[in-house]
């Protein structure tokens, strides 16, 4: 039996996922702004607990074009993991890459462009979960990002219809980071259930 | 008119006339529309999940093909509906990323659609038109006037079927 359940979890196991979704943004910023060679500032992340009905509604309007990055993790943690960034934020993070002026405003993302966001999704995703494994001391392994852009409902059915195997309820962590521009980013931890104790596990509950 | 009735995620509900219902940014989830023509009764289903025997918390029904189904019909019975009269028209179940390995998960949206298009075989229930699976998210609008299913997506015409 699965020391956690999704949908009641306590309030100690909800601070050290939060403790740890704030650890791994931290860290994905600091690559993003060695990446794009500026000084990043970057908020404190907001880490919730949240019905997957609600998830789009959250992040933006259901019908509302995000870019989302998806990928699988195996090994110790099983489970998927989504990085999602709203369109007016995932042009300003490819405007930077590319050193377009600041809020040059694209139409459409062009396929330059595409590949641009997959590269910073694999980054971001890259060293939230390095950050993750690190701290757990469990090995994580990750496919290649898959990237999407559409819906924000649409993108976030895939994650949550993985999460609504095991509970009705996502971990959500909400980033902000840049400099003149800020940019908003979410993280979606979509560990299976056994996984969940393997990271609490890990650090000792 | 009649004003639009909004189904959520893992979501149903009825919707009598004029009324029209809608469920946005369907992705490998399926939007699942029955209508009884004769008393211009409509219903709308937004499965997320093929099976509910298969997967241990299945609490709500409407979440699942199989179990969501079921209950849009039992609703739809309640409000006046007859299950002899009731047909469908299906959308949604796409591939949202383009995965490279076939394992189940991967071809959610697939199996979205054949398990609801098995449990209305099953009810007897006949499937007018469909608009599924490929790579993209639809926002769909039942309207019980005429029993007209539109579906939307990003940088497409708006489409009738």
């Amino acid at each position: 039996m699965s020391k956690i359940n999704m949908d009641s979890m306590d309030n100690m196991h909800f601070d050290l996922l939060r403790e740890l979704g704030n650890i791994g943004a931290g860290n994905a910023t600091t690559a993003l702004a060695q990446m794009l060679n500026k000084k990043l500032d970057m908020k404190v992340p907001k880490v919730d607990l949240v019905g997957f009905d609600k998830l789009p509604s959250i992040i933006c309007g259901e019908e509302e074009l995000v870019a989302g990055i998806y990928l699988m993790l195996d090994e110790d943690v099983e489970g998927s993991m989504m990085f999602l960034v709203p369109e007016q934020s995932a042009h300003n993070l490819v405007n930077q890459l590319m050193g377009r002026p600041e809020g040059e405003v694209q139409e459409q993302f062009t396929d330059m462009d595409l590949s641009a966001l997959q590269e910073i999704g694999n980054i971001i995703t890259g060293s939230y979960l390095s950050a993750l494994s690190s701290l757990t001391g469990l090995t994580i392994g990750a496919s290649v990002p898959y990237l999407a852009v559409d819906m924000a409902a649409a993108i976030l059915s895939v994650p949550a219809i993985e999460f609504g195997k095991i509970g009705d309820k996502a971990l959500l962590i909400k980033t902000e980071f840049g400099d003149d521009v800020m940019i908003d980013g979410y993280f979606i931890l979509i560990p299976a259930l056994d996984s969940y104790d393997k990271i609490l596990g890990s650090l000792g509950l | 008119m009649g004003k639009m009735i909004k189904v959520g995620m893992a979501d149903l509900n009825v919707c009598p006339y004029p009324d029209s219902i809608t469920t946005l940014g369907l992705g490998s989830c399926v939007g699942v529309a029955l209508y009884d023509p004769q008393i211009k009764l409509g219903g709308l289903a937004h499965v997320m999940l093929p099976d509910s025997t298969s997967i241990r918390n299945n609490v709500n029904k409407a979440k699942f093909a199989d179990t969501g189904i079921e209950e849009l019909v039992k609703r739809m019975e309640a409000a006046g509906g007859s299950r002899r009269r009731f047909v469908a028209k299906i959308a949604g179940g796409a591939q949202m990323f383009a995965f490279n390995n076939a394992t189940d998960m991967v071809r959610v949206g697939e199996r979205n659609v054949e398990a609801c298009k098995k449990k209305l075989r099953e009810l007897g229930i006949r499937i007018l038109s469909e608009d599924t699976g490929l790579s993209y998210g639809r926002t769909v609008e039942f309207y019980t006037e005429t029993g007209m299913f539109r579906i939307k997506a990003v940088g497409k015409p708006a489409k009738e079927i």
